[in-house]
This record gives structure tokens, sequence and C-alpha cells, in this order.
């Protein structure tokens, strides 16, 4: 059995967790703030909906640093899509200012200055409309422990529960689909395919787009799930057999 | 807080159309456009499917089909595609599949119609209409250079003096001095107004010079005996570069200006040489005051010159081809005359013929020599041949040391088989056309585009006429014509740094007269039999066609624009070969062509081989019989 069914039979047959329908079902009654209440009432797709059918969001955060202990958010871009079509028309992208210190190596990453973030409004003022955008449908990202972790981090500074949503990892799909070097590949030294999202976007011959911008990055992200699902995928497939 | 669509606009910025915009539209578009990828072998457009985005290409490479499924373009990176369903009840006429993984950005239709509708530049770039974008190529071509969209109207400045043919010259030199002026036109005796008499002739101050004072007539000497007759004029509403064309075909300086056959002016030289300045007069002039062959071949340089000034000048392909051919017709009249004056007066009358691109005035910088000699039906070899052995010889050898180089087919009066008398040259035409042998046609084209040059011209025109009147009767000659017009076929367009040919095929260069003015001309050559016409110029023989109405509605005007196009890639590369100091040819990179060039070239190649096709299909009966 390959990695990517054994994944597919694990999500199919989630043991002693909640399914994601009745997490949010309880969390729409427990959240204590209205704004998350509302989000998890808008429902989740049903497991079974062929990943076609699916209203998906992309979103790419850029942070002070890579844990979400100590660090937060800068920016956030997000754009709708669905596997036929990507709304980058619809794209949104906000600066924040982050709780945490802005860490100069941070600046020469992402390009967001210490004059941008205090001209921004602290997130409190956004994650309305942000998880406006979340709401009902399914969340991709490459790489989405850091947009799951620094999400849930920041909401719950500000509005005293977590946030948890089913999310599609292109990061994660890259490494179950793309076959991976055999032993002897490895033994000779063949190099391991590299996951990060512009190279595994050259693998789908999608174009270089200048990374850690998050609008960017999130349609860059929306991109390669595009060709990740048109060349391994079928469109009937159940979005439960791929979200995690 | 505002999206920032950074790649979108990044790229929309290094693309055409887009290039044709400024940053604020360019930032709208970015706002409005979304994304969808395309695994390589996936349907894009289905054709009759219902369109609502314009579908630019961002990465990989798209096939675009014609509904019966033949290949019509392939694009990649910035081109782009549905444009034509958009502006068509929203239909897909042009099915398209991607070939390789493809990244494509949707622009909405209302931005598009946008786009298309308040941006003039970016309109002429985005292909439409086969031929929509050419016609405006072209017409801005024109309305660039003055000398091509001034009339003749614009550069009359006084009245014409008018005198009658009886009138002492003493009397018309009087009259010119008092209104100023160096000519005056001279007309018939008759009980009407004077401007309403028929113009005959024309005397200007060198007249008088030259054919009353220096032979020493007396002042009353009539008018009409140093006149020159008046061969050529112009119409009021002509543009300045026909005026300038028919001073070069008739090597005259002063030209009447007509109105409902009314002289209502004379205009001259110096009038049109305000818009051209290295002009090619100039270049005529120099040919016939040279004295030696010598002095003719130290010409190259000037010839050259005026080339390139002519492109620079943004003159069109007709005004240009028409000053090399003349250009090139009065080396050979120089050549002949020197040849004349050293061998003595030919034995017997001949004509020199002029064939191919020269005669048809399409000549270029690049050309070989090939001409051709009637004779005298009274010509007998024994007493004659070594005369016009050397004439031949003299003007050959003449016309390769001034840069004409000689013909690899022989096709030259050097040539024993292509000295033939009168009678000789009709019973050839006449066996090409009644009992026609396709390979020995295919080398026979060249002698179905003459014009005569020196000598007894009429001989030349008399042969025309013939084959004019013989053609059009004569299916099977008229279908071995057109098959071999159907020999040579355009290529599709440009894919990446690659000429594409029909099957798919990639080369690196194109030969621009081999694939796409020759055919043409060919083509055209072939239509213009059909219906008798006895022009010589491709320009010339479309009119014809369009005033006989004998081709399929709109190709007349598709096929003048296609030529145009065609010859000016053509003209253009050479005028760049000869700024850089190398030997300019025909074969084109198409990196070295302009985006628009390409697309608009890629029109031109379209219409030319759907000109192909209706040729093809015209005598295909014709075929079958045969």
């Amino acid at each position: 059995m390959s990695r990517f069914q054994q994944r597919l039979m694990a999500n199919l047959s989630p043991s002693g967790r909640l399914s994601w329908p009745e997490l949010y079902a309880a969390q729409a009654r427990n959240s204590r703030h209205p704004a998350l209440r509302d989000f998890y009432a808008a429902g989740v797709p049903d497991p079974g909906t062929p990943l076609a059918e699916v209203p998906l969001v992309a979103i790419d955060f850029e942070t002070t640093g890579l844990d979400a202990k100590t660090c937060d958010i800068v920016s956030i871009g997000l754009v709708p899509m669905t596997i036929k079509r990507i709304y980058s028309s619809q794209a949104r992208h906000w600066i924040v200012r982050p709780r945490t210190d802005l860490s100069t190596d941070s600046v020469v990453v992402h390009g967001i200055t210490h004059s941008d973030v205090d001209a921004a409004p602290d997130l409190s003022q956004q994650l309305d409309e942000v998880l406006e955008q979340l709401k009902g449908k399914v969340v991709v990202a490459h790489c989405c422990a850091i947009e799951r972790n620094f999400l849930d981090k920041a909401v719950r500074a500000r509005w005293g529960d977590g946030i948890r949503f089913p999310m599609l990892d292109t990061m994660q799909l890259e490494a179950d689909l793309v076959r991976q070097p055999t032993l002897i590949e490895r033994v000779f030294g063949a190099h391991k395919k590299s996951l990060r999202l512009g190279d595994a976007r050259e693998r789908y011959g999608l174009p270089f787009y200048h990374p850690h911008h998050a609008q960017t990055d999130a349609l860059a992200c929306a991109e390669l799930l595009q060709a990740q699902i048109a060349s391994h995928c079928s469109p009937t497939v159940s979005i439960a057999s791929l979200w995690c | 807080m505002q999206a920032e669509h950074i790649e979108i606009l990044e790229f929309l910025r290094q693309h055409q159309p887009f290039t044709e915009l400024d940053d604020k539209v360019l930032q709208r578009i970015a706002e409005h456009t979304d994304v969808t990828y395309y695994k390589a072998g996936t349907q894009i457009l289905a054709f009759g499917e219902e369109i609502t985005d314009w579908h630019v290409i961002r990465s990989g490479v798209v096939e675009v089909y014609r509904r019966s499924g033949e290949l019509y373009d392939r694009l990649t990176t910035g081109g782009y595609f549905g444009q034509f369903g958009l502006l068509r009840n929203n239909r897909i006429r042009f099915p398209a599949r991607a070939l390789e993984d493809t990244l494509v950005y949707l622009i909405p239709e209302a931005m598009f119609t946008e786009l298309f509708e308040e941006h003039e530049n970016f309109a002429d770039q985005v292909e439409v209409e086969d031929r929509s974008r050419l016609r405006q190529a072209v017409a801005r071509q024109i309305d660039g250079n003055q000398l091509m969209s001034a009339e003749v109207d614009s550069l009359i400045q006084r009245e014409p003096q008018l005198v009658t043919v009886s009138t002492p010259v003493r009397d018309a030199a009087i009259r010119m001095s008092e209104a100023g002026v160096t000519c005056v036109l001279v007309v018939t005796e008759s009980d009407q107004p004077l401007a309403a008499s028929r113009l005959v002739g024309i005397v200007t101050d060198k007249d008088i010079r030259n054919r009353l004072v220096v032979p020493g007539l007396p002042y009353d000497t009539p008018i009409e005996d140093i006149m020159s007759g008046c061969i050529a004029s112009v119409e009021h509403s002509q543009f300045v570069f026909e005026a300038m064309l028919m001073m070069l075909r008739y090597n005259v300086h002063h030209l009447p200006v007509m109105r409902h056959g009314i002289p209502i002016g004379v205009i001259a030289l110096p009038d049109v040489i305000r818009y051209e300045s290295q002009n090619s007069l100039f270049v005529v002039r120099n040919i016939f005051k040279a004295k030696t062959v010598e002095e003719l071949a130290a010409l190259q340089p000037e010839v050259k010159a005026c080339f390139s000034r002519l492109v620079a000048e943004d003159a069109n392909s007709r005004m240009i081809g028409t000053s090399m051919a003349v250009i090139g017709r009065s080396f050979k009249q120089r050549l002949l005359e020197m040849a004349e004056a050293e061998l003595g007066p030919p034995p017997v009358p001949y004509c020199f013929l002029a064939l191919g691109s020269m005669a048809r005035e399409e000549q270029l910088i690049v050309t070989d020599q090939d001409n051709a000699m009637i004779l005298d039906n009274a010509y007998n070899p024994k007493e004659h041949e070594a005369y016009f052995v050397a004439l031949a010889k003299f003007v050959c050898d003449g016309l390769h040391a001034c840069g004409y180089e000689y013909c690899r087919g022989g096709i030259m009066a050097t040539n024993p088989k292509w000295r033939k008398t009168l009678k000789q040259w009709q019973q050839a035409f006449v066996d090409w056309i009644e009992n026609p042998v396709q390979e020995v046609l295919l080398n026979s084209f060249i002698f179905f585009d003459m014009q005569g040059v020196w000598g007894e011209t009429q001989w030349a025109s008399q042969l025309t006429g013939l084959v004019a009147e013989k053609a059009m009767h004569n299916p099977m000659f008229l279908a071995c014509m057109a098959r071999g017009a159907l020999g040579r076929t355009p290529p599709l367009g440009f894919f990446k740094g690659f000429v594409m040919e029909s099957d798919g095929d990639h080369s690196r260069s194109i030969n621009m007269k081999r694939r796409g003015t020759a055919p043409l001309a060919d083509l055209v050559r072939v239509h213009a039999l059909a219906i008798g016409s006895r022009a010589h110029n491709s320009f010339e023989r479309l009119q014809d066609l369009i005033a006989a109405d004998y081709l399929p509605e709109g190709q007349g005007p598709d096929l003048r624009d296609a030529l145009e196009m065609l010859a000016m890639v053509r003209i253009r590369h050479q005028a760049k070969d000869l700024e850089a100091g190398r030997v300019p040819d025909n074969s084109i990179e198409p990196d070295n062509l302009s985006d628009f060039e390409r697309k608009t070239l890629k029109d031109a190649f379209q219409i030319v081989s759907n000109a192909q096709k209706s040729l093809r299909f015209r005598y295909q009966s014709v075929r079958a019989y045969g």
C-alpha cells in the first residue's frame, strides 16, 4: 500500500477523534466569541463531497519567526479557489502589527518593515474579515502546520479560544504524491526531492514567483494544488481523502 | 488592506499587448484576473462552448485549432486566445488544448471588452480577425509618411498657363515670365475655352533653351514644334507618391494635374522632392550622367542609400519596389546606350526586356538580372548574331558590375535561347498557353512578367496583349499555372524562436521571398491571366481583380494587405542588413522580428494560405479532366 493510500484509509476512518463535522457542531455551541461561533456554524463540507465541488481558499502567513509559541503573524494573504478556477480577483492581503518583536532576520525574508507594521492595526481588527473568508471552505496551505498553529495561537490570544479547521497541505500532498528516490538512488547520492513551494511548482511547469509575499505565496500554493490534482488525482475523489 | 497582485502585474508589464497600456490600467487588469492550471494534453476550450474569459498564457504551451481540427496556432508564454469567441456571441470558435503543462491567466470578458474599446493601440495589437490587424498596420504605415498620405492637390500653387499649339514660342515665353512659372501646357486649337481643350503637350524652360535657342530656331516657331507630347498626367486626388512614381516611370520633371479632364495645375520635381530627401529621381539622373561602366558601378552606394532612405521614411512597398525597378531599368537603358555607342547602331531593330520582379516593379535591393531580347523578324543569325551577342554581353556584364548578379537560371539576353525574333516569341507564348506542360511552364513563369525597357518597347506590349487574350480562354494552361503557383506554401506562423510549419515542424529561419512574396505574386498572376489583365504589378493586378469582382468577397483587399506586409518585412530586413554592413538577403530569423511583426506576418501567411486553397479549389475540376 502506498503512503498515499495509507493516508487515505487513515482519513476515512478517524479513530477516537471527533470528525470535522462533529467538531464544528460542538464548537458552534461552545466557543465564547460570537465570530467563532459563526465560523463553526457555517459548517464544513461533508467529508464525502467530491473535491471538485468543494469551495477552497488558499492562505499564507508571513511571520516574525517559525515558532508559533514565540512569534506572531505579520501579514496574511488569501485566495479563494476551486480546483477549476483560482479567484485571484477576490484575493485579499493584510499587514498586521505583531505582538512580538519584528526581528531583523524576518524583515529580510518578507520585506515588511518596522514602519509598515507600526502603521498596521492589530490582528484583532482584521480577524472577523479573515474568518469570514475562510468560513464554509476548506483551507489550503503549503506546510499547513504554520498557518494552523499561528492562527490558532493568534485567535486564542485575542478571543480566549483557539481555532481548528480541516486543511489541504500542498507540501504533504507533494511528499505523498511524488515518487521518492529509491534506496539505490539515495545511496548513490541522488538528492531527496525538495518539497519547498518553489521547487514543487517547478515540477509542474509553474512559473517562478517571488516568494515571501503572503498573497503571492497563497496564489502560488493555489496553483500548485491545481497542478497536483490535475497530475495525480481525480476531481471526484472525496475531500476527506485529502484533508488533514 | 488592498490586495497586491504583484506577479500578475509584473507579468502584464512585460508582455504585449499590455505594454501598450499605462500602469493604472494594468493594475486594474491584475485585480480582475483569475488563474487556472491545465495539465499537458487537456482540452482548454471546446468548439461551441460558452466563453467568458480572455485567456493569457502565463507559462506553458497551448495549441489552437480550427473547427476542422487543423492547427491554427501554437502559443507560449505571453500568447493569448479566446478573443474570437468573446467578440462573437461568446461561443468558442477556435478550440484550444494544452500541449505542455500550462498556467493561464483569465481576464473576464467585461475587462477585455473595456480594454478593447477604450485603448486603440491595445485593440490594434490583439488579433481579432485574420485581417483587421493587418489592415490597420498597413494603414498606420501610410499615415506615417506624408508622401503617401498627401494628395497632389496640396502641391498646386497656381493655375496652369495654357497656350494653343500654334502659339509662337516667344509669346509663350512672355506668358511664362509674367506668371513666374517654368512651364506651359499646350492644348489643341478649338472654339472652346482653353481649359476645356484637349491637353497635348508641355513646354518647359529647358525645352526653350535646348530645342529653340540651341538649334537657333526663330522665336515665332509654333510651340507645338518644341513641346513634349503629354504622355503622363495625374488626377488631383492621387497621392503625391503616385505622382512621384509617374515622374520616375516616364522620366519627366513636370506633371499636369487634372480634374475631370481639365488641367488645374502643374507639379514639378522640386515640389515632390520636398517630401523625399534622398530622391530616387536623383539616382536616376546620375545613372544617365555616368559616362562609363565604372562610373555606373560606382553608383551602387547611392542606390543602397536611396533604398535605406525610402525605408526610413516609411515609404510603402509599392513605392520602394517601383523606385528600385526604375533605377534598375535606368541602369539597363544607360548600358544599352553605351553599348550602342560602342558597337554602333543595331543592324535590325530590337527590344530589350526586363523580366520577373523588375517587370512587376517589385524589385528590392537583392536581385538577379532577368532579361531577354526581342529581335526584329528580319533578323538573320548569320549577319546579325555577332552584334547582339556582343550587345547582350556588354549589358549583362555591366549589370553584374553594377550589383545585379547574373541569373543563375541563365535567363539573360546572353543566352541564345532568350534572344528570339518577335515571331518566335509569339510562337513560344502560343505553345506555352495552348499546349501547357507543367515542367516547362514552371520555368517560364518569369516570362509572364515582362516589360520592354529599350528599343521597340511596343513589341513587349504586343506580347503581353497576346498572353492576356489567349490565357483566359485556356483553362488547361491556367490550371497548370495554378498548380505551379501552389508549389510553395507559406508557413503557419512563429513559435518561440522558430518558424512553425502547418505540420508542426520547426525551422530556424524563413526565406521571405520563397515562402512569402513569391507564392503570393504567383497566385495573383494566375488570377490576373484568367481575367485577361495586362497589368504587370501585383498591386495593379489585384486592383483589376477587385474591379472585375473575380475573387471571393474580401480576398482582394486582404491579399493586397498581405503583400504589403510580406514585402515590407522583407524590405525592412534588407535595410537592416545594409545598415549593419551585411550583405542583404531574404532569410529572416523570427528572433529578429518584433512581436507585432510576428503577429501581422502570421495574419499575412494565413491569407496567402487561404487564397492558395481557394485557387486549388477553383482549378480542381480542370485538373480532374486534364
